[in-house]
């Protein structure tokens, strides 16, 4: 059981929640995820470590509203508990001081992005982030990934903060400005694809943060493989980062489908079932 | 070795034994018919996860018990990974006491349930019964004996927990909740160890608990084992993976003088054919975790499940049997095993086979799957086949498949499960930089008390073996115990 410490909302869909674990606030690095079960019927899903404090020993976890459990997650109020979290897993991000960092985060993606571009800047780079989403609303952890960063250009869809414009356009802008050096991409699978084609197109080392479906976060059952450079990886043990230019993304984003229906469905009758508590 | 044969005929020199002995002529006993194992009938079983053997009853096992001749040189005993006095239970269940029948089992084997239903006896204590080795009949049904004892005493509500010597405080640290683990558990907590069993998933049993269906092996049975052993003092920790949650280093550093790495083969093979990403192939680890670890099946929980009209399970081990077994009851109308050789080289129990044939499962032997077709959806539709035959045998003694040029052709299938094979998790290894490994990613031991190259660390079941039984692992987990007792004391005493 993990206490809830605190919860707050990032945006209409987002929440951030901290929780008791002392070990993993311990032993996680920039990069690292958890498996967190709520409830004896619950189902098991990946959640990136969006920072932690080992004095305190809490973690901070984000989680956006799209299905039943992440559903779950997001009511639960402070003082609460989390049936399971186990971690940290996956490896570490790769830390280094190489030069001018170009960070891209996508949604809710800037949840797993923000260590990293901590980690990036506290390496001495030059950190420059791209924050991207549908509307205003939607651009989460602003200030924090501020701290970290060199410059901030922020995107969206429908030009409500920001630049108008989709993230690669913001990219693009930083890449013909000035020489990068590496890129981390992170975001909807769709948006990681194309992030990658255009560092691609310029020949700039970039990596991608996956987001596939888990069960156990072990290695154990292969649910989450994905195709990087022709060879199956299971993203959970070999990633979750990938060189993004070997990703099979295509595959990815079919793979992220392979439950489609049946969480739809269950999500459905979740909400019938919310509906009719409250009337 | 010594003493374990003069403590078997202390026991087999008891007034009640060498009584019980005398009171029915062996030419009688020899006469006898084996019992028949209680199978639910296959066509509602089919349709349900209740477990396929029911047990044998009172009367059932007391006749069998009739059949053993109480040798005075019992090599069945030899035969038993666990080294299980069998003798000795054996008539105790023929004398009708069923209480001291179980606590001769608990004397070497923390699993009597589990093992009285998944263990391969008519390979190991019914191949070296002497009705097997000597007269060429059939054993004694030592296995089916063993589960009624088990049962009996669950049911009876007073199970019996072990002794427990006074603590000594030192504290051994035991990873992973599976076989070896528990079995590992069980004989240190009883020597006075203070016991903590590290396990990564949510509940703890390892393989019994994600990887055996509740057909085969209930949950329920399982749970029962580990409430004994937290009764005898043994602590579980879920949700703990060694190696990342804390190192090895760490725990030394909370006390821990000496580790058993019972791991697990927790990383599924496959094939690496053109398709087999596509959605709908699965390994037979996460297919068996989701529907009985995770209970996805059932509604009301929030994991997942695919349920497949055609669903084919590629290779002929028993984790194969329990996933076509599994399709097969969440509504398969086709469920087929699809194996390069023949039922002749199949792994899997004799009985498993028997078991599924009974229950409609279609086996298409020398076959071996090449590609998989999807849909629009990236779901899997079609799988390409190539027809095999038998030819010189390999390594392991079986005749190699061999592919038939030109004998490719189309099988519908909207669900796949690839069960060809395990591989060591390398979570332990990777985070110990000096353990010893085979090229296999298996932590290497030595044979006796399973002591890797980094002393106070000790390793058994599948990390060792790379994919093997529940009682081989747990027959590791005892060995390894014994070493790490040797081990303890050794360096207290400098």
């Amino acid at each position: 059981m993990n206490k809830i410490i605190s919860v707050d909302k990032l945006s209409e869909n987002v929440v951030r929640l901290e929780i008791e674990a002392p070990r993993i606030a311990k032993k996680r690095k920039a990069g690292h995820f958890v498996i967190v079960k709520l409830g004896l019927k619950g189902e098991r899903i990946p959640l990136t470590i969006s920072s932690s404090n080992p004095e305190k020993g809490t973690i901070t976890l984000i989680i956006q509203k799209v299905g039943v459990t992440s559903h779950k997650i997001s009511i639960l109020k402070a003082g609460d508990e989390i049936t399971d979290v186990v971690g940290p897993l996956g490896q570490a991000t790769h830390v280094e001081k190489i030069g001018t960092v170009l960070c891209a985060g996508g949604g809710v993606g800037t949840a797993p992005l923000l260590p990293i571009v901590e980690a990036m800047k506290k390496a001495g780079n030059r950190v420059i982030t791209v924050l991207a989403a549908r509307n205003k609303e939607l651009i989460i952890l602003e200030k924090e990934i501020r701290e970290y960063s060199d410059e901030v250009i922020i995107m969206t869809d429908d030009g409500s903060y920001g630049k108008q414009g989709l993230v690669t356009q913001g990219m693009e802008e930083i890449i013909q400005r000035e020489k990068v050096d590496k890129s981390i991409i992170i975001g909807p699978a769709i948006m990681m694809k194309f992030g990658s084609m255009l560092t691609k197109k310029y020949n700039i080392p970039t990596e991608a943060s996956l987001n596939a479906i888990m069960v156990d976060g072990t290695g154990m059952c292969g649910a989450c493989r994905v195709s990087v450079g022709g060879v199956t990886k299971f993203v959970c043990v070999d990633g979750p980062e990938f060189n993004a230019h070997d990703v099979n993304f295509d595959e990815l984003l079919m793979r992220l489908g392979g439950f489609k229906e049946e969480e739809y469905k269950a999500y459905q009758s979740y909400l019938e079932g919310l509906k009719k508590e409250t009337v | 070795m010594e003493n374990i044969a003069e403590y078997l005929k202390q026991e087999r020199g008891q007034e009640w034994r060498e009584e019980l002995r005398k009171s029915m002529k062996p030419k009688e006993r020899l006469s006898k018919d084996r019992v028949q194992m209680i199978e639910e009938d296959s066509f509602l079983r089919a349709q349900s996860h209740i477990e396929v053997n029911r047990g044998i009853t009172v009367q059932m096992a007391v006749e069998e018990a009739k059949r053993c001749l109480d040798c005075p040189d019992p090599t069945c005993i030899q035969g038993c990974p666990v080294s299980i006095n069998i003798p000795k239970f054996i008539k105790y269940v023929e004398k009708q006491d069923f209480a001291l029948a179980a606590r001769t089992l608990k004397e070497t084997n923390a699993l009597p349930a589990v093992c009285g239903r998944v263990c391969p006896q008519e390979k190991q204590c019914e191949a070296s019964c002497f009705y097997t080795i000597k007269l060429k009949k059939i054993p004694v049904a030592i296995g089916h004996l063993e589960r009624f004892v088990a049962d009996w005493e669950r049911n009876s509500g007073k199970m019996y927990i072990p002794e427990v010597a006074p603590s000594n405080g030192i504290k051994v640290a035991i990873i992973g909740s599976g076989p070896s683990g528990l079995a590992a558990a069980g004989d240190l907590v009883k020597l006075g160890y203070s016991v903590s069993v590290f396990e990564a998933l949510h509940e703890p049993g390892g393989v019994l608990k994600y990887g055996i269906p509740e057909f085969r092996l209930p949950n329920e049975i399982v749970d029962v084992e580990i409430e004994n052993l937290k009764k005898m003092g043994v602590e579980f920790i879920t949700n703990f993976i060694v190696g990342k949650t804390a190192t090895i280093e760490d725990l030394k550093a909370e006390g821990y003088q000496a580790f058993f790495a019972g791991s697990g083969a927790g990383l599924p093979n496959f094939m690496n054919i053109p398709g087999e990403n596509a959605n709908g192939i699965m390994s037979s680890n996460e297919y068996l975790t989701r529907v009985n670890l995770m209970n996805a099946a059932h509604d009301d929980y929030d994991t997942p499940v695919l349920f497949g009209k055609k669903v084919a399970v590629i290779g002929g081990g028993n984790t194969a049997m329990d996933s076509v077994r599994t399709a097969k009851r969440l509504g398969a109308e086709r469920a087929m095993i699809i194996y390069r050789r023949t039922l002749e080289e199949m792994p899997a129990r004799v009985e498993e086979v028997k078991h599924a044939q009974q229950e409609g499962i279609e086996f298409l032997n020398l076959n071996s799957p090449i590609e998989y077709f999807a849909d629009k959806n990236g779901r899997v539709n079609r799988m390409r086949l190539q027809k095999m035959e038998l030819g010189e045998p390999d390594d392991s003694g079986r005749r190699r498949p061999v592919p038939i040029e030109g004998s490719e052709y189309d099988l519908e299938a909207d669900l796949v499960v690839v069960s060809v094979g395990v591989s060591p998790n390398p979570l332990i290894p990777a985070s110990l930089p000096g353990l010893k490994m085979s090229r296999w990613g298996t932590i290497i031991v030595d044979d006796k008390e399973m002591q890797s190259s980094i002393p106070e660390l000790f390793a058994g079941g599948d990390i060792v073996r790379g994919g093997a039984t529940v009682i081989l692992a747990m027959g590791d987990g005892r060995n390894a115990a014994a070493g790490i007792h040797r081990y303890l004391q050794n360096k207290n005493k400098k």
